[in-house]
């Protein structure tokens, strides 16, 4: 039997960007929040201090800061008709775990989406026509448009202090930044990171070619910042020791450096860690939720917290698998076309090209999670697809992120994988080469989707996701594309040895590719096409909200975490302006 | 006096001249019969390998890693006292490892990556011995006591796929010891591989404490050389 707890007036499942975004603002207008995380608290200064933190084998190999599989993993088909085997460990994508969540250990890569990533299928149909969208490629607009979330992801940049050169600002074009990207009303808020000697290669060659190189924009503090928090973020030292850890310098931006502090003096607060949730308590007669149920990983006790408002940001497995446990909105069934909770998983497709030059030294262990020289003349739709056999694209980058040598050795193809041969190879590519990569989107299609798993338990009993996932021809037939056009960057930086690496077969789970899940419970404009409204409100419980990349009716050919960020900034503002003053559906049919 | 396998497989430990080939071994072996040498702070015990399965892993990881110009060999650079550690450890144990059933086979399919019951300590054990056999039915001899260029032909026939073990993948089998291997000798040292930071020099590693805020500028397209430093530099 669960005990019930003392209400409060919101609770938060998963305190990660958006959850703690979410925290900052409903405690900012007043409310009483708890909020709940699965994982331990995280306490920077003394679990992320030199010289331990500089551990390879701790952190990145063993996965020190991520979620535990034994604990809860999800289950992989590629097809309807196979039977799903459990992702024994996790490799393609990181879950993150504890306060902070994926924030904790993200690169730092801070992207906006590109105007027509919000309203994708409007965009594709006027410039194409509605028949060159296959039927099976489930993509929608998103309901709220890069207008109206342009102030919300400004909000971001200036509470990370992202590093960085605008190229569009207002509609007048600004050389040296991005000039595919949607208007922006103001500079971003730090100078670009100094950039490494393989993103200055990088820069030289697009430029020749034709292209816009311009220095990604990263929330890795190029100087001291405070931000508009009151947190001070220090400089980032180019440790090369962002994804998969905590950061010493706090130069990376993330919950725990920009809104934990005043998140903890913000009276009205509490977190409670080490809470496991099981349940959206939802009463069905009046839509609404009631609580969450949760455990609590210490004790082994059962607890109701009752609340008036709901929030999840578990990420896109723990949302979409709370809703289908708590029977929350229509499961959706990829056969019949019909329901919505699961639908339109999407990831990512990142092909790369592997450079090697016998006369550079390019010091790879120097580097910064979003130390990146990019080029965005083939991502979305900023190419003409008229000719093309495919639909959208992904950025080309070069970054200079690590150089970590358990797991950062490239040698020339056919080089053994071991040996005297693979010995004299290492040590002489060690420090001379560099990756191209490829960041292809993933536009949502119909068999690709996540559903309670038949068969496999958490540690609790509770069935696991299970997802049916795999490439499609439009993704393969993308990234052969975006492949050929960065093997051609890398020839114009005169490598010596340009290596394509194109990502065949099936979907694989062991090596990393991408922590860029989205979907399974998508915005939309209505509840027949989705599980939220524009503001991530759901359609069957008005005082229950998701945030996340887990509304992304499809993915884009970025890093998500700015677009997850300004969508919450989003829904606060509409929760706190227009819900608590009339509790009631946003959006009316 | 013990061969260098045979040193290893008691559970002696070779000295490592730091950045240099590594020393011969010595007449302090520990042995019964020199009782003074047990006290050797040198001498580690194995935690969870049994000598014969360390004796095996030191071939291995030798033929993975061998002795040249460019860095002594895994196992002087204790990759078998590194994977012996992490095998008694948590690691070794499971964690982190999702090992709920029912298992189903991979059928040849690596996508799902490993769908073995087994916790590494036990798969990794399971296939010294299956090698072991598959060596001693077509060799005649076990793994440690084949020639460098027999265990070559060995290995590679594996990774090849024209080994085949009754109980377990074999390629899956090789790929895990060499993942551990590869862990050992790039590692930090302070898990008892990658001894005298012997492969950060080999490729030019610099360590700790990685701060180049103004590195990255004025060593542009320029080598940036130091002695590498490991996290015990810094306790």
């Amino acid at each position: 039997m669960a005990k019930v707890l003392k209400a409060t007036d919101a609770v938060i499942v998963g305190l990660g960007w958006t959850g703690a975004i979410m925290a900052r603002e409903l405690t900012r207008a007043g409310l009483d929040v708890v909020a709940l995380e699965r994982g331990p608290d995280r306490d920077p200064a003394a679990d992320f201090a030199l010289p331990a933190i500089r551990d390879e084998l701790r952190y990145s190999v063993r996965q020190e800061l991520m979620q535990d599989p034994k604990m809860e993993t999800v289950t992989l088909r590629h097809r309807l008709d196979d039977k799903a085997r459990p992702v024994r460990r996790f490799g393609a994508f990181l879950p993150g775990d504890g306060v902070g969540g994926m924030g904790t250990h993200w690169n730092g890569n801070t992207f906006r989406f590109l105007p027509s990533d919000h309203n994708l299928r409007t965009h594709l149909t006027e410039r194409y026509g509605r028949a060159r969208i296959p039927d099976d490629m489930t993509i929608q607009d998103w309901g709220v448009t890069y207008d109206e979330l342009e102030p919300h992801y400004a909000r971001f940049e200036a509470l990370c202090g992202v590093s960085g050169k605008a190229g569009n600002i207002g509609g007048r074009i600004q050389a040296g930044g991005n000039p595919f990207e949607g208007p922006r009303s103001g500079e971003y808020p730090n100078a670009p990171l100094v950039s490494s000697h393989a993103n200055e290669l990088f820069r030289r060659a697009a430029t020749e070619l034709g292209l816009h190189p311009f220095p990604a924009p990263a929330s890795n503090s190029s100087a001291p910042y405070r931000n508009p928090e009151g947190a001070q973020l220090g400089a980032c030292q180019y440790c090369g020791h962002c994804d998969r850890f905590g950061c010493e310098a706090n130069a990376k931006a993330t919950p725990l450096s920009t809104l934990a502090p005043a998140l903890g003096k913000a009276p009205g607060f509490r977190k409670v860690t080490n809470a496991y949730a099981t349940r959206v308590l939802y009463d069905a007669q009046t839509r609404r939720a009631t609580g969450v149920r949760y455990i609590d990983l210490r004790s082994g006790e059962t607890y109701d917290l009752p609340a008036e408002i709901v929030i999840l940001s578990a990420w896109v497995f723990g949302n979409t698998r709370l809703m289908l446990l708590s029977g929350i909105g229509q499961p959706y069934d990829p056969r019949a076309g019909t329901g919505v909770v699961g639908k339109n998983y999407c990831y990512q497709i990142q092909p790369t090209v592997q450079l090697f030059f016998k006369d550079e030294e390019l010091n790879p262990f120097m580097g910064a999670g979003g130390l990146g020289m990019v080029v965005d003349d083939f991502n979305g739709d900023n190419f003409d697809h008229a000719d093309l056999g495919f639909l959208g694209g992904g950025y080309i980058s070069l970054n200079s992120t690590n150089g970590r040598p358990i797991s950062f050795r490239p040698t020339p193809p056919g080089t053994p994988a071991w040996g005297a041969a693979w010995k004299r190879e290492t040590a002489k590519w060690y420090r001379k080469t560099a990756l191209v990569l490829c960041e292809g989107m993933n536009y949502a299609s119909r068999a690709n989707s996540i559903d309670l798993d038949p068969t496999y338990r958490d540690m609790f009993g509770q069935p696991l996701l299970r997802m049916t996932f795999n490439f499609t021809q439009n993704d393969r037939a993308m990234a052969d594309y975006l492949l050929g056009k960065a093997a051609e960057i890398g020839r114009a930086m005169n490598a010596t040895i340009v290596a394509p690496q194109p990502r065949k077969g099936d979907f694989n789970v062991v090596s990393y590719q991408s922590s860029h899940n989205t979907g399974g419970t998508i915005m939309g404009r209505t509840p027949a096409d989705s599980v939220v409204n524009r503001y991530l409100q759901s359609w069957d419980a008005h005082n229950l909200f998701v945030l996340g990349s887990s509304v992304f009716p499809q993915n884009a050919g970025y890093n998500p975490t700015a677009a997850a960020a300004a969508t919450a900034y989003w829904c606060a503002d509409a929760l706190v302006k227009t819900y608590l003053k009339s509790p009631s559906p946003m959006v009316q049919l | 006096m013990l061969d260098r396998r045979g040193f290893i497989a008691s559970g002696g430990v070779l000295a490592l001249v730091p950045g240099g080939a590594a020393a011969a071994p010595t007449a302090d072996v520990v042995t019964k019969d020199n009782p003074a040498a047990t006290i050797d702070a040198t001498v580690e015990p194995l935690y969870a390998l049994t000598p014969r399965e360390a004796e095996f892993l030191a071939a291995v990881v030798d033929a993975f890693i061998p002795a040249d110009d460019l860095s002594p060999s895994g196992s002087e650079c204790g990759v078998v006292a590194f994977i012996d550690r992490q095998l008694a450890g948590a690691y070794g144990a499971g964690a982190r490892l999702y090992q709920e059933g029912p298992f189903q086979p991979s059928n040849g399919q690596p996508q799902f990556g490993s769908q073995s019951p087994l916790a590494p300590l036990a798969f990794i054990r399971l296939g010294i011995a299956e090698l072991d056999a598959w060596a001693a039915a077509q060799c005649g001899a076990r793994v440690s006591q084949l020639s460098p260029p027999m265990l070559e032909a060995l290995l590679r026939d594996v990774e090849a796929g024209k080994v085949a073990f009754p109980r377990i993948d074999a390629r899956a089998f090789l790929a895990a010891l060499l993942q551990l291997s590869m862990e050992g000798f790039f590692s930090d040292p302070i898990y008892g591989g990658n001894r005298g930071k012997a492969s950060w020099r080999m490729i030019g590693y610099p360590g700790l404490p990685a701060t180049y805020a103004k590195a990255i500028k004025n060593h542009r397209g320029r080598r940036y050389e130091a002695e590498p430093r490991s996290i015990a530099d810094f306790l």
